[in-house]
């Protein structure tokens, strides 16, 4: 399959860029923000809390299948215009991470397809980083740190 | 909403071809370790664990399905070696995290389309 979505990572920047063109009318695509149950399905985690709009909150919560909570996260709506834009904020609880600004624009390309581009901006390069490599980080430790040096032999 | 759901380090025993996942095993990844100094037989790799010949045998096995590891085959052993090239795709981090919005733009997609306007 095609790379539908796409990332920017400019170096020594504090901020990222996620593309996406979907095959789905903008209304669609806006509705999948909007409406709590459907946030919960694509997200895969429970939404405690979701006010579209001005200065309203939002929360999340995922718990694992045993039903012990892995993860929570929270911010506050900045800006909500339907079809067009959501601006907020994220932080992840009991993390060392501070909060983020979120801009998401929604974008019709045809009747049957729109874009979405979200600009993401943290507080410093450094934090950008370790955000982008957590994924990453996951999975990797100690053991591979001696990975590491081969594969920077191989440059 | 960036870093919800890390995978977790589940030590699932099913081949998968995603390197990413293939090294998100802490098990694996000490393989891999290993395997990156000198060339080594399952059974060799295996007296490094407490875990059972035949699970190390199956990470082993998913390594090799992913193309980290190089296959060698000396009389009646074969030797298993870091494939160092396939480590060096794995050098760009950025990929993950593209892939996991990907994954969840793909679910949101398929989602939608069920919905009406």
């Amino acid at each position: 399959m095609e790379r539908k979505t796409k990332l920017t990572a400019e170096e020594n920047k504090h901020d990222i860029l996620i593309t996406r063109e979907f095959d789905l009318p903008l209304e669609l695509l806006f509705k999948a923000y909007e409406e709590s149950e459907i946030v919960a399905q694509w997200m895969g985690t429970k939404v405690l809390k979701l006010e579209n709009k001005k200065h309203g909150g939002w929360q999340f919560e995922t718990s694992d299948p045993s039903g012990n909570v892995v993860f929570r996260a929270n911010g506050v709506i900045h800006d909500f215009v339907p079809n067009e834009k959501i601006i907020r904020t994220f932080e992840m609880e009991n993390s060392p991470f501070p909060a983020q600004l979120e801009f998401l624009e929604f974008e019709k390309i045809t009747d049957d397809s729109s874009k979405l581009t979200m600009h993401i901006v943290y507080k410093s390069v450094e934090l950008r980083n370790e955000m982008l490599k957590s994924p990453f980080a996951q999975g990797i430790n100690m053991a591979h740190n001696r990975l590491e040096e081969i594969v920077k032999n191989l440059k | 909403m960036t870093s919800l759901y890390l995978q977790s380090n589940n030590c699932t025993m099913e081949i998968r071809r995603d390197v990413f996942q293939a090294i998100a095993d802490p098990t694996r990844r000490a393989i891999l370790s290993l395997v990156a100094l000198q060339a080594m037989t399952p059974g060799t790799i295996a007296e490094n664990f407490d875990s059972s010949r035949q699970t190390i045998s199956k990470h082993i096995q998913i390594l090799n399905e992913c193309e980290l590891l190089h296959q060698t085959q000396n009389g009646r052993e074969i030797y298993y070696q870091l494939n160092p090239q396939k480590m060096k795709e794995i050098d760009n981090f950025i990929e993950p995290f593209r892939k996991m919005w990907e994954d969840r733009f793909n679910k949101l997609e398929a989602i939608m389309k069920n919905y009406k306007k």
